[in-house]
């Protein structure tokens, strides 16, 4: 049965420090924007896959380009990061919906779907970011 | 969480927010002894098998919800691509996602190389991403096709293992299907034997598994020709009971009426009644 409660997951987690809390000013828990803290919420995940579905993409491309690098020597990794921070600049401001068309290219998402393209499409989501808290945190004033 | 939609965009995807709620629920109504709402599964027989020419696969048609038929004739063999299809046991909303995932993108990878796809792309392509969920999604399925280099036949189970071989079988009802096929299963079959034989092993594990049940659906592939055999054969028909196979007509089990003649008749009067058409009338039907 693949029906877990979060009983079994805490007795097979290992804590991991990759839920971090939002740290504000003077690296203190930062309550008015991310609420209260607990250390229990933070320290285990909810779903075993919760931290590995968060990390996916970037594991993904992190074996990529250690094997291309691997085959074709360190130029070819370079150029294509290079290539993906330019296209990543192409994009409107954080709260407005962009396409990522060019990133996509690049990368070849336009050529496959998965359960981001199905499953909680953020052009349909009923929240709306705050535009100029976006900014600030884009921009790292915050 | 809250907090994050607020500086950083959302993400697409799996959303794990109710994870911990949900698990509190669970805990609050197992103490009061009620049960959670459980996803329909499809408690299955489903197995393939590779003759001559191609692939047959089979399936039964039972979903069943706990302990409940959910659905007496769904349909478990699912399109993938013109040559390959794919029989799905498990949690029936991941077997049809995850089907109809690989399907759209077998026809990007199709129209992008311009070639037939093959049928070990299709497996790859289920296995990365069921490995990629580490079995949460709990979809096992066996992939069966006919592609450039001849007739592939594979089982994948919901962690990510494949295996590739001349017969398979999964579901609930593997076992008594599997002993089926270990005991009539011959190299290079005939079509109309191999039929014969995936029929038989799923009948044997409608019959002698309470997860599976209702009709068996079949489907043979061939290079270049698919036949969807929906139904093939309706094993288990409602309000009848049941007939078998070595008798030649089916006898009419709960017909309780009496044949005619059983009571003997004594005497016979006949009376004609003159009736005479006194008025016709017609009334037309406004059937606009």
């Amino acid at each position: 049965m693949n029906t877990r409660g979060l009983r079994s997951q805490l007795k097979d987690s290992v804590p991991v420090t990759g839920m971090g809390q939002q740290v504000g000013a003077y690296g203190v828990q930062d309550t008015l924007r991310s609420g209260f803290s607990s250390v229990k919420n933070e320290l285990l995940p909810s779903h075993a896959l919760e931290l590995s579905e968060k990390n996916f993409q970037l594991n993904q491309d992190k074996m990529n380009f250690s094997n291309l690098r691997n085959i074709q020597g360190l130029h070819a990794p370079l150029k294509l990061q290079m290539e993906y921070r330019a296209a990543r600049q192409i994009q409107r401001l954080p709260f407005l919906q962009s396409s990522h068309l060019a990133l996509d290219t690049l990368k070849g998402n336009d050529e496959s779907i998965s359960f981001e393209d199905i499953l909680n499409d953020p052009s349909q989501s009923e929240m709306v970011g705050e535009p100029h808290v976006m900014m600030e945190y884009k921009l790292g004033l915050m | 969480m809250a907090t994050l939609s607020v500086c950083q965009p959302q993400l697409g995807g799996f959303s794990f927010e109710n994870c911990k709620r949900n698990a509190v629920l669970e805990a609050e109504v197992t103490k009061l002894g009620c049960n959670v709402p459980s996803a329909r599964k499809t408690g299955t027989t489903i197995c393939g098998v590779v003759f001559k020419d191609g692939i047959v696969l089979g399936a039964d048609t039972r979903a069943t919800e706990g302990m409940i038929v959910a659905d007496k004739n769904c349909s478990k063999i699912h399109y993938i691509s013109p040559n390959i299809y794919c029989c799905g046991a498990g949690t029936a909303a991941d077997t049809e996602m995850t089907t109809q995932i690989i399907s759209s993108n077998l026809e990007l990878h199709s129209l992008s190389t311009s070639r037939l796809p093959r049928v070990a792309t299709a497996n790859r392509m289920l296995k990365q991403m069921l490995f990629r969920y580490q079995g949460h999604i709990g979809a096992a399925l066996v992939l069966g096709g006919v592609d450039c280099n001849g007739p592939h036949l594979y089982s994948i189970y919901p962690h990510g293992s494949t295996d590739k071989l001349p017969y398979v079988t999964m579901g609930s009802g593997s076992l008594a299907a599997m002993a089926v096929f270990e005991d009539r299963y011959k190299q290079d079959m005939e079509e109309e034997d191999a039929k014969r034989l995936v029929r038989d092993a799923i009948a044997a594990g409608i019959f002698n598994d309470l997860g599976s049940g209702s009709n068996i659906d079949l489907c043979v592939i061939t290079k270049g020709r698919v036949d969807y055999l929906r139904p093939h054969d309706m094993a288990n028909k409602k309000g009848v009971r049941c007939v078998y196979e070595h008798e030649a007509l089916p006898h009419q089990t709960g017909n309780y009426k009496y044949k005619q003649g059983t009571t003997g008749v004594l005497t016979k009067s006949v009376i004609k009644l003159d009736l005479e058409v006194v008025e016709e009338t017609v009334q037309t039907m406004d059937t606009s």
